[in-house]
């Protein structure tokens, strides 16, 4: 084999596309050509480079938004009634009862079904958030920046809540799609594990106390509260994912009576 | 942009969401890098996805990523078109790049001391700057994860191309990783 013929064929065997035979021929080549081992190794350092930088990009959330407008809505949110908006702009904790009750919004409830397919949407918004920078929107650890910047952005904004005397480490927010729907995660950290809480309105007030579930290895613990739904998913073990949520319930409970 | 009323099928609405809207943000990264141009970038891929829902009842496969990317690559292909022709091209394919011969990028002796390592900016820059129709093999490959095989349908060509495109592509970069490294010495 010549090295021209070499330089060719050497990224067919980076990429494992080659078969057996000419494999071995490559690599017979690249055994007595230094200058081509040498070619192939930087090639590789590239290679492992880009995998390790950042070079992708995330669709603008202007995008997402067209493009679920153009398609047929779901069931559930062909529902909810076009006012929401409006009545629920400048929501705040506590309020969130009487401001339903008062409008009389046909209640969102899921079907089981639903929440299955909702389950299977949050874990892929936390996949997604995982690529190199995708993980936050808003990068702080205070929630007196994190807690504002959702305010405008979306009918009713989650709340933040720092959980770091608890051991999660508030990292930041970010706005992400679920179920059709632009909802607000805010992102925690401990050690070095991840966790979105989604927080989605529902007009369904009833409170659904916490159900841990496991989809494609990570556990998503899920309550409902006062209009709000939420998932919290991780790869932390599903003692301190129920930890997390019942640190964060505590603090909704005291800020509530506080 | 309005999906029309024969279209308005909940279910096959949500069977697309599902298949298809996980890939936005590849299908958006693949997009910047054929057009280079954000804006450019967003129309193209809104309007690979409407076609993709339009088309989505007779899709049988292959895998809906390198599905959606066959679709997203000829809406690119009008808006190069659309630029030939306006007073102001943004960008011109090489005349007959491809029959370039590989010695043009003249991989000189490797350097023995280690590639250095860019920073994200730099890198999707020496990629972006890549000329077609090498930029794009090298970006569904490197960036994309797709097979030779898969690259060649995208590409509509065949998977020897894929690989003489992959080999230009890789030593175009390395020349100009070099280059970069030279310069900020
Ligand atoms: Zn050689």
């Amino acid at each position: 084999m010549t090295c021209e013929e070499a330089e060719v064929l050497v990224h067919a065997l980076i990429d494992g596309e080659l078969d057996a035979g000419h494999a071995r021929e490559v690599e017979a080549h690249i055994e007595g050509c230094a200058h081509c081992a040498a070619l192939m190794k930087e090639y590789q350092e590239i290679r492992q480079a880009i995998a390790e930088s950042d070079v992708r990009y995330k669709a603008p959330l202007e995008l997402r938004r067209k493009i679920e407008k153009a398609l047929p809505q779901p069931q559930t949110q062909a529902q909810a009634a076009p006012s929401r908006r409006s009545v629920l702009r400048g929501f705040a904790m506590g309020s969130a009862v009487s401001a339903m009750a008062a409008t009389g919004l046909v209640a969102i409830v899921l079907r089981s079904d639903d929440e299955q397919r909702i389950e299977n949407e949050v874990v892929s918004a936390h996949l997604r958030s995982l690529q190199a920078g995708h993980l936050i929107d808003v990068v702080s650890t205070d929630q007196h920046t994190v807690k504002p910047w959702f305010n405008g952005k979306l009918d009713v904004s989650p709340p933040v809540i720092d959980l770091t005397a608890q051991g999660f480490t508030l990292i930041g927010g970010r706005l992400d799609y679920v179920n059709a729907r632009e909802i607000g995660a805010v992102v925690y950290k401990r050690r070095q594990h991840v966790i979105n809480l989604f927080v989605a309105q529902t007009a369904n007030t009833e409170r659904k106390s916490a159900k841990i579930s496991t989809l494609q290895g990570f556990n998503i613990r899920r309550w409902s509260d006062r209009g709000l739904n939420y998932w919290a998913v991780s790869d932390l073990g599903a003692d301190e994912l129920t930890e997390f949520g019942d640190k964060f319930e505590s603090a909704m409970r005291a800020n509530k009576e506080g | 942009m309005v999906v029309n009323a024969s279209q308005d099928d909940p279910e096959k609405a949500r069977r697309f969401r599902e298949a298809a809207l996980p890939y936005l943000d590849d299908a958006y990264t693949l997009a910047r890098y054929l057009l280079r141009d954000a804006a450019d970038a967003e129309d193209a891929v809104q309007e690979c996805y409407l076609r993709a829902y339009k088309h989505f009842d007779s899709y049988r496969g292959p895998a809906m990523k390198p599905w959606l990317f066959a679709i997203l690559r000829n809406v690119c292909r009008a808006e190069y078109a659309r630029r030939k022709t306006a007073p102001t091209a943004v960008e011109e394919l090489p005349e007959g790049g491809e029959q370039t011969p590989l010695w043009n990028e003249a991989p000189e002796t490797p350097e023995k001391q280690l590639l250095r390592r860019f920073d994200g900016d730099t890198v999707r820059k020496l990629v972006a700057a890549l000329a077609e129709p090498f930029r794009e093999t090298f970006v569904l490959r490197e960036i994309q994860n797709l097979s030779y095989r898969e690259i060649a349908d995208v590409a509509a060509v065949p998977v020897g191309t894929v690989m003489s495109r992959l080999a230009r592509a890789r030593a175009m970069l390395r020349s100009a990783w070099l280059a970069e490294q030279e310069q900020v010495k």
